[in-house]
């Protein structure tokens, strides 16, 4: 993986100290919390209902395992022992107080981490399919041109007051693992010819104008990748809104505009930028690239694993579930599932990073993944190493057998942290899988993505779930509001809304209703709920949600 | 007619810790609602509301959270403020714990 230049490692170090300088200013008065605030925030200092919050980036989420060592040292030291893994594959701290921040950053900075341009107005976190440098399905490696996306993105003089954030996802692979038509840009490897490039997507995004990106360019060559990034956000930066935050991002611009009218712009631009850039971007890809040199993965044999899978029903079940095909023979992707049937999604204790850290050292070539679904990866894991895994990851309540099933739900804290929410996600993500377990039907149930937010900002995806579920506060009740149909994958759909919500006591039974609708009209277990639901539409599972409503109204009627 | 005025507390952030804190009636940032001021009067509560904002080396982002009389003082009356008075739902963390 990207190791730190001198220039990177003095640029972090820098900001660290620049930022010491600013908490201790805060804190004797010198500056005011209106002075500080966009400071803290270029930093990734949030403050919360409970207590300050310190989102961490995890460049394209790639770790390794001294990095989450640390990351667990720091949830030991300054927090409460655990942290929370993001939908852009961040790590978030709950609880850290506002001294010991500078220490933080500093502790991160020593493992080439840091916590810049995770918030305010700028060009965020560049996220990746998590499967990246692994997946049988890919044309490259799409980590080396997020590292270039970052470095360039990274305190870039024009884009650090932008109309608003931007987040850029990139994707080597066919399948879409890393939601790119809903991202600001979404960037999809194509091949045209014997050359690999781009498929440029431009104003996707969720939150409360949910918009699926369109493409920009079918075919962008590597070499453009910067000076075309730089085009569009340049563009965007003078012509998206700045008089009202909810119009701001560049979805609602392309929206206003048209698509047409924002290409010729950009077009445009990038005819000017372009000659800005000289080359020296790809020879520094170049260097990038021979850093994310696969791992050699020599061939091993299958006996150990096919013996376990005979002998341990427990060990097949996890591995027909939390397993993907890898490209090189006898190995394989492990997803560990950080959704533990009534645990938080995304949570991960200290002591659970370091068992994560050592397997990847010892099994997984010391290469860690965190997903936008709020899991862990181990990308190159032989198969023959894999009851050891299991069994490790077993004792550290880590083998939850459900990666991609009814309890692998996304949530966003929701209001038991973020002082933007509107309801909890937590509890419902919980009461959801608990559900599922006691029914045992999961497994039956099949691909299912379930994805939560506590509000309209839609950390939780919810637009793009197969169910969606969002929280909001209805006459001082938390209720919550179903979408169905959405995906984020490839053939990306925003949800329709079912019709009224439901309270924090009814969502569950909800939920059931339409899992029990979909397994009786299912055509058979090849079917998805995703395919039945585009096959038979909303109706079927609407009756199914609001029998009891139309029983309601049918007695109504009979009395009246 | 005007509408009947709701009984305010003044709430705020912590600076250090970033926990919700209360203005008391002797001017003090307590961890407790319960012993915060229960303000019943509008004016005085935009002005307690001016005491509090001039505190910023205390606190951060003061303002007036709904609340009601309750048996052992003030009590919230949104669920989002009663989440603050407790700490979050899925770990025995915060407030919660620190009362106990």
């Amino acid at each position: 993986m990207y190791q730190y230049s001198d220039f990177d490692e003095a640029f972090v170090r820098t900001r660290v100290a620049q930022f010491r300088g600013q908490v201790e200013r805060r804190i004797d008065g010198s500056l005011t919390e209106d002075e500080f605030k966009p400071l803290r925030l270029m930093n990734g200092l949030y403050l919360q209902l409970h207590a300050y919050m310190l989102r961490v980036a995890i460049p394209y989420g790639t770790l390794n395992a001294r990095q989450m060592r640390q990351l667990a040292m720091i949830a030991e030291r300054w927090d409460k022992g655990y942290g929370h893994f993001t939908t852009r594959q961040n790590i978030q701290y709950n609880w850290p107080e506002l001294r010991h921040v500078p220490d933080i950053l500093d502790a991160l900075a020593d493992v080439e981490m840091h916590a810049i341009q995770t918030s305010g107005n700028t060009i965020r976190n560049v996220t990746a399919d998590h499967f990246a440098g692994a997946a049988a399905d890919e044309i490259d490696d799409p980590r080396p041109y997020a590292e270039l996306l970052r470095q360039w993105s990274t305190d870039h003089p024009e884009f650090q007051f932008l109309p608003r954030k931007f987040k850029i996802a990139v994707t080597g692979a066919e399948h879409d693992r890393a939601v790119t038509r809903a991202h600001d840009i979404g960037l999809r490897m194509v091949r045209r010819g014997g050359e690999t490039g781009f498929e440029v997507i431009v104003g996707g995004g969720l939150g409360r104008t949910p918009m699926i990106g369109k493409v920009l360019r079918d075919f962008l060559p590597v070499e453009d990748l910067l000076p075309y990034c730089e085009a569009i956000v340049s563009v965007w930066n003078l012509l998206g809104r700045r008089d009202n935050k909810y119009k701001a991002r560049i979805k609602i611009t392309v929206h206003e505009h048209g698509v047409d009218e924002i290409s010729r712009l950009v077009e445009e631009r990038f005819e000017t930028v372009k000659a800005a850039f000289d080359g020296t971007a790809m020879d520094l890809l170049e260097g990038i690239r021979a850093q994310f040199a696969p791992p050699a993965l020599p061939p091993r044999g299958t006996g150990a694993y096919d013996a376990a899978r005979d002998a341990d029903p427990v060990f097949r079940a996890w591995a027909d579930t939390n397993l993907t095909p890898h490209r090189a023979a006898g190995h394989a992707i492990v997803s560990i599932s950080l959704k533990k049937h009534g645990a938080t999604p995304g949570d991960a204790s200290a002591e659970q990073m370091r068992v994560i850290a050592e397997l990847a050292e010892r099994y997984g070539h010391d290469e860690i993944r965190i997903s936008h679904e709020q899991n862990v990866i181990l990308p190159h894991v032989a198969l023959d190493d894999l009851p050891q895994v299991h069994a490790a990851l077993k004792a550290a309540d880590l083998a939850t057998a459900n990666i991609g099933l009814v309890s692998d739900i996304i949530a966003c804290p929701g209001m038991d942290y973020c002082a933007l929410a509107t309801a909890r996600s937590i509890p419902i993500a919980q009461e959801i899988a608990e559900r599922f377990e006691a029914l045992k039907i999961e497994h039956e149930v099949g691909p299912l993505k379930i994805k939560i937010s506590g509000c309209i900002n839609a950390c939780g995806h919810h637009h793009v779930g197969h169910i969606g579920i969002l929280g909001l506060d209805r006459g001082g009740v938390e209720t919550y509001q179903i979408t169905l149909g959405g995906s984020g994958a490839e053939d990306a759909t925003i949800g329709e809304k079912t019709g009224r919500g439901f309270g924090a006591e009814e969502i569950t039974g909800a939920i059931e209703r339409i899992v029990f609708a979909y397994l009786d009209l299912r055509q058979g277990r090849e079917e998805t709920f995703l395919d039945a639901y585009r096959r038979v539409g909303a109706a079927p599972f609407k009756a199914a949600l609001y029998a009891a409503d139309e029983d309601a109204k049918k007695d109504r009627a009979d009395a009246a | 007619m005007s509408r009947a005025f709701t009984p305010k507390v003044v709430t705020a952030n912590s600076l250090l810790e970033g926990d919700a804190v209360w203005l008391t009636e002797d001017d003090r940032w307590t961890k407790v609602m319960a012993e915060a001021e229960l303000i019943e009067d509008e004016a005085h509560a935009q002005i307690r509301l001016l005491d509090a904002q001039a505190r910023a080396g205390e606190v951060v982002g003061p303002y007036l959270a709904d609340a009601r009389e309750g048996e052992n003082g003030p009590e919230p009356v949104h669920f989002r403020e009663e989440f603050r008075t407790r700490g979050p739902s899925n770990y025995a963390h915060g407030k919660q714990v620190e009362r106990a």
